[in-house]
């Protein structure tokens, strides 16, 4: 169970945090040290986080490509992470991937991804690790409501289920998937059903409350990681942000994303840790200032990385060493 | 169709009034795809489907879910059942989830049941890198598709291309890949809204000294090195065969006779790519028209990678392409006792 002293702090920080890194992305691309396609998930960063805060270092993640807030959340460096966005010697996959194909094997980090669904797929490999070596690992799915849309998800499910895989499917529901409104997508809105039909626990939360996810991922982990089985995580949520830097927007209204912060899940958390007297008054202020100032030390650090060796763009296709055999 | 007077456009408006006129004539063609009609100003991730659902309504222009197995293999059996079917994919990346519907299904069904079904089906989509879209998303995989009996591909490297080969796919009754290339959607140039046929090669620069087969960044990356090259005394004859299947041999060879020598530029990875298939079926129809051994530039063998350093050194360019050229003229030169 989420407990507002033990978790709460913790969690507002680390979602506030997240927050003020990808918030200062669109500026990032604007003066051209991002290239390609970067999504930013603020506003989603309870999902993330509350899922995260019952994993270990050798549990697995596979996201997407929202996939920022995944990985942070996971544990990994925030100016390695941010070196990897802007293409940088030292990000974590020495500029080869870039924001949509970020990798941290030590912290179980699959890949953020760029084919919408494909986490599905990598999890639940994952999951099957875990089982055929009996490390006691789970591993995570992050997808969104159009990823759900992917094939593979019903045979994940259907695997997931025969197999007992220890296994999460956390469908982030934003409501769109890029400029596609899900009523438009889905006939069926409830998508725990699509869960419940291959036999894989299905809960839906509130993806803007990090208690409510927190305590849905608590018992999910626990199912897991007793051999329970797969189970899934519907969590509805919203991205405040365009779906990448330049996109119009034209599909949603300004009311409408408006509404939507009035949800907010930090001003949410803050407020409550307020009202019960775990933070006190300033107190907050403070706090924000420090991770204003780590995020500037991140940025800092990513921005000084040099840009990666040219020769280097040819390392890595191949093992160079097989198996030594035992 | 009705006679236009020939407009200077951008590849994706000049792809857009493809489709406008395709709609307008061909009752049969719809089209469908991601995000095709809400994104940016209303018409998919670059713009090419813009307007259309204004004009011919979500019947026949549909948004879809993000499910590229299911429409992969559903427009086969659309296109087999009447309709003319043009299906977006955002990126060529993304045809990969449906290969089973491509490769099995729809450039298999003319022939294994006898040649019944018709199946007139676009899968326009692009390919290629250079504008740091990464591993997922810049691929160039035109080889692969070329490999595969029953399916046409298309790699229009101008806008005046663009649009009169996709009229031209839709009215084929074959399936047709159609690879835009993403960093060409912005390029202008002359569009004369007449189709072009496929299987015929365009001499995009006369020379005498060289033949350049290359397509669309290639093909650009060519025309910025013959400038240089003729400064160097070098005219490259420079082909773009504009359909890698079927390929205009023909044109080739009546270069290749002119010039003796040969070199083939892709952005698709060099090793087993088209060029190398291409080079191949010179040695054997034209061994004795070749004074010196044909070349090859291509994509390095690894992903596409991210940052710009690295996506730079993997993409052939201008300068891989006058080394190329000297190289195959030098050793020419060498032997003859020309100094090089
Ligand atoms: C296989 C595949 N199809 C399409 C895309 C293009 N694309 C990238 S993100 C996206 C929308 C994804 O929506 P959703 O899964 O709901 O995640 P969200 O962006 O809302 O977080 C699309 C269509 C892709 N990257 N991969
Ligand atoms: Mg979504």
């Amino acid at each position: 169970m989420f407990d507002l002293h033990e978790h709460g702090l913790k969690g507002l920080r680390l979602m506030a945090k997240i927050r003020e890194f990808e918030q200062r992305l669109p500026a990032l691309s604007q003066e051209g040290l991002i290239r390609g396609s970067t999504h930013p998930s603020v506003g989603m960063e309870a999902v993330a986080v509350g899922v995260s805060m019952n994993l270990e270092a050798r549990d697995a993640i596979a996201s997407n490509h929202r996939g920022h807030a995944h990985t942070l959340a996971k544990g990994a460096d925030f100016g390695r992470t941010m070196a990897e966005i802007l293409g940088r010697r030292d990000g974590y996959c020495g500029g080869k991937g870039g924001s949509m194909h970020i990798g941290v094997a030590e912290l179980g980090v699959l890949g953020t991804n760029g084919i919408v669904g494909a986490g599905i797929g990598i999890a639940t490999g994952a999951a099957l690790a875990a089982q055929v070596s009996g490390d006691g690992s789970v591993a995570v799915a992050y997808f969104g409501d159009g990823g759900a849309n992917q094939g593979v998800l019903a045979e994940a499910l259907n695997l997931a289920a025969i197999w007992s895989l220890p296994v999460l499917f956390v469908l982030e529901n934003n409501h769109y998937a890029q400029s596609a409104a899900i009523e438009q997508m889905v006939a069926q809105p409830d998508f725990t059903r699509r869960g419940e039909a291959y036999g894989v626990p299905a809960i839906a939360v509130d993806g803007m409350d990090l208690p409510a996810v927190y305590d849905a991922a608590e018992t999910a982990v626990a199912r897991a990681r007793a051999g329970e089985g797969p189970s899934m995580i519907v969590a509805d949520t919203y991205r405040y942000l365009g779906h990448m830097a330049g996109d119009t927007e034209i599909y949603r209204s300004k009311d409408e994303v408006r509404e939507w912060h009035t949800r907010d899940p930090l001003t949410r958390l803050r407020t409550r840790l307020e009202e019960s007297g775990i933070l006190a008054a300033g107190e907050w202020e403070r706090t924000q200032e420090q991770i204003t100032a780590e995020i500037d030390e991140a940025e800092r650090y990513a921005r000084a990385s040099a840009l990666p060796d040219p020769a280097s763009a040819h390392t890595d296709v191949y093992a160079t060493q097989g198996w030594a055999g035992r | 169709m009705t006679e236009k007077t020939p407009k200077n456009l951008t590849t994706w408006r000049a792809l857009n009034s493809a489709l406008h006129d395709i709609l307008a004539d061909i009752p049969e063609a719809f089209v469908l795809g991601e995000d095709i009609t809400t994104w940016g100003t209303g018409g998919g991730i670059y713009g090419v489907t813009r307007k259309l659902v204004d004009v011919y309504g979500p019947g026949r222009v549909r948004d879809t879910p993000i499910s590229e197995e299911v429409l992969l293999a559903a427009v086969g059996a659309a296109a087999a059942r009447g309709t003319r079917p043009i299906l977006e994919i955002m990126y060529s990346d993304f045809s990969l989830l449906g290969f089973d519907g491509i490769i099995n299904q729809a450039a298999k069904a003319r022939y294994m049941f006898g040649g019944q079904f018709d199946v007139p089906l676009v899968i326009r989509t692009n390919g290629g890198s250079g504008i740091g879209k990464a591993a997922q998303h810049s691929q160039s995989l035109e080889t692969i598709f070329a490999h595969v009996p029953g399916l046409e591909v298309a790699v229009p490297a101008t806008p005046g291309d663009a649009y009169g080969l996709l009229v031209q796919a839709v009215r084929t009754d074959n399936p047709t890949i159609f690879l835009e290339h993403k960093n060409l959607y912005y390029d202008k140039g002359e569009v004369d809204f007449q189709p072009v046929a496929f299987g015929q090669a365009r001499i995009a620069r006369p020379g005498t000294d060289v033949t350049v087969v290359a397509t669309q960044q290639v093909l650009h990356a060519a025309l910025a090195a013959a400038d240089q090259l003729a400064e160097e005394g070098i005219e490259a004859e420079i082909i773009d065969p504009r359909t890698l299947y079927p390929f205009d041999m023909e044109t080739v060879i009546g270069s290749i006779r002119k010039t003796r020598h040969l070199i083939v530029g892709h952005e698709a990875v060099r090793d087993y790519g088209w060029g190398a298939e291409f080079v191949a079926q010179v040695a054997e129809e034209a061994w004795d028209l070749l004074d010196a051994a044909p070349r090859r530039i291509g994509g390095a063998r690894t992903p596409i990678p991210y940052s710009e350093p690295l996506e730079r050194t993997v993409t052939p360019g201008r300068d891989e392409m006058i080394a190329a050229v000297r190289a195959v003229r030098g050793a020419t030169m060498a032997e003859a006792g020309t100094p090089a």
